[in-house]
């Protein structure tokens, strides 16, 4: 899933100035993540108003990514958004794009700032778990991706700055090399550990394709 | 026979190594590194020049290198994956080598959050074990990462990198290490030994499993200054093993100054009697001119 966290609200204030607004929501990840649900618009909507902004009305995306499915929806509040100079967007990066990409001459503002691509641990706990890299190489590593998983990327490590099981830079994350470890002995494979990883093929990254 | 450089001989020769790190400073003054230079000449066989240690940023490995060369010092220099990709890293290689650069040594690097620049993106193409396969592919193969021929020299460069004695255990340092000797690394420093009884069961197993006859190790030491730096070793840096005791030697004493110097040479001594270590390399933070003295004082006098 994709993982957001909502824009501190003072930050927001700058950027929306006196509205009026229309609020988009998204009806997956970001209802998920409490980001950007029916929930988090109508209190966004709230707030707004106790700032003396004016919300014309609100649609949540069902989810916010999908283009045609988005034109529909958003074609249905033409009036609200037609009394609107801001577009508030409470979805993931792809969602305010495919908005703006619909409203055009609208102001569109980002809602939530768009952290990774990961799992949903606990409610509102999130854990990151893919980098979008385009070739998966995780069997190799027991299914955990080091690359997404250890802050220096590495495919042969872990580091030296491994301690009790936790990463250096942050003593709450495991160390991504020693879940490795701890599952390819489990799963009697740890002989995967002796091979020397070659370095990533980045050609097959986000990074050069951007449409299939 | 030949040797690539001054270190490679007195490793392959089966004398006692020192090297020994000059930081570059903080700023663009070649004489800081001249001074550090000068005072450490005959002190050591190579002097390795960091690559923006702590992920702080301080003049370029390279140039630091070019200023020893040019100063008839052996330079080893420092190259991090954190900063460059497989580009920009094996264009360095080639430099290095361009200017008279024998001795090159590959770390991952500290990660950018502990630097001075936090807000920075850190690159991370590549890794130690990748890089060191990478140079010895150019050096030996002719090639680069790519597979893409080097048309005009190769660079005949000795590969080291570090190893970490002390991390969680010696099953992930121990195979770490194999894999950067398979890689192709020449010689190894380890992080700073204040730990001496793991460092020596460390190296146990190195020998149980044959790997000081396929690599030469230098064991890191680091003269602790202040009671300040010690507790900045013991809770801060990331890697280094400092004991109780140590702490409690530098706490009790009425000049940490002169204790932690004899802390260095009780470790120097006690690393000199270990099979299979071939050398020291002497890491002295903020604090370059006690090494004269301690080479001295640890008989690791005359340097070649």
């Amino acid at each position: 899933m994709i993982i957001t966290k909502q824009k501190e609200f003072d930050d927001l204030l700058s950027h929306i100035g006196e509205g009026p607004v229309f609020i988009v929501g998204c009806s997956e990840c970001a209802t998920l993540c409490h980001t950007g649900g029916e929930e988090e618009i109508l209190a966004m909507k709230d707030t707004l108003r106790k700032k003396n902004i004016n919300v014309t009305g609100y649609v949540i995306l069902e989810p916010a990514c999908n283009l045609q499915n988005d034109k529909r929806l958003l074609r249905k509040h033409e009036k609200e958004i037609g009394n609107a100079k801001k577009i508030l967007v409470l979805a993931c990066g792809n969602g305010v794009q495919t908005v703006s990409e619909i409203l055009d001459g609208f102001e569109v503002i980002p809602g939530t700032d768009t952290l990774f691509l990961g799992e949903i641990k606990h409610a509102n706990e999130f854990e990151k778990r893919c980098s979008l890299c385009g070739e998966c190489i995780q069997d190799i590593f027991g299914g955990i991706c080091p690359i997404s998983r250890c802050p220096k990327n590495m495919l042969n490590g872990p580091c030296g700055g491994l301690k009790d099981g936790k990463c250096e830079i942050n003593s709450d994350m495991d160390c991504a090399w020693d879940l490795i470890y701890k599952r390819l002995k489990k799963s009697g494979q740890l002989h995967l550990i002796k091979y020397i990883i070659k370095p990533k093929d980045w050609s097959k990254s986000n990074e050069m394709k951007s449409r299939i | 026979m030949n040797y690539r450089s001054n270190l490679e001989q007195v490793l392959s020769e089966n004398r006692f190594a020192v090297t020994a790190e000059i930081g570059p400073p903080k700023g663009s003054d070649s004489n800081k590194i001249r001074e550090k230079g000068e005072m450490l000449r005959r002190c050591a066989d190579a002097f390795n020049v960091t690559d923006n240690q702590t992920a702080v940023v301080r003049m370029s490995s390279m140039a630091g290198c070019c200023i020893l060369l040019n100063m008839n010092l052996e330079p080893v220099m420092q190259v991090a994956c954190r900063d460059r990709n497989r580009i920009a890293l094996q264009s360095d290689v080639l430099g290095a080598a361009a200017i008279g650069v024998k001795n090159i040594l590959c770390i991952t690097g500290d990660h950018q959050s502990f630097g001075n620049h936090p807000d920075s993106k850190g690159v991370y193409d590549v890794d130690s074990v990748q890089l060191i396969q990478i140079i010895k592919n150019m050096r030996d193969e002719g090639i680069f990462q790519s597979g893409d021929e080097i048309l005009s020299g190769r660079p005949d460069v000795v590969i080291g990198a570090a190893a970490n004695p002390f991390t969680d255990s010696y099953e992930i340092s121990l195979d770490r290490l194999e894999k950067k000797i398979r890689a192709g690394v020449d010689f190894i420093q380890t992080q700073t030994v204040f730990n001496i009884d793991k460092f020596n069961r460390w190296m146990d197993e190195v020998r149980s499993q044959g790997l000081d006859e396929k690599v030469h190790v230098l064991a890191g030491v680091t003269p602790l200054k202040s009671l300040k730096m010690t507790e900045r070793m013991k809770y801060h840096v990331p890697g280094v093993d400092l004991p109780d005791e140590i702490f409690e030697r530098m706490k009790k004493s009425t000049d940490p100054k002169k204790e932690g110097y004899n802390i260095s040479l009780d470790i120097i001594n006690e690393i000199k009697k270990i099979k299979g270590v071939h050398g020291v390399h002497i890491t002295a933070l903020f604090w370059e001119d006690i090494i004269p003295t301690l080479v001295k004082e640890s008989n690791l006098l005359p340097r070649l």
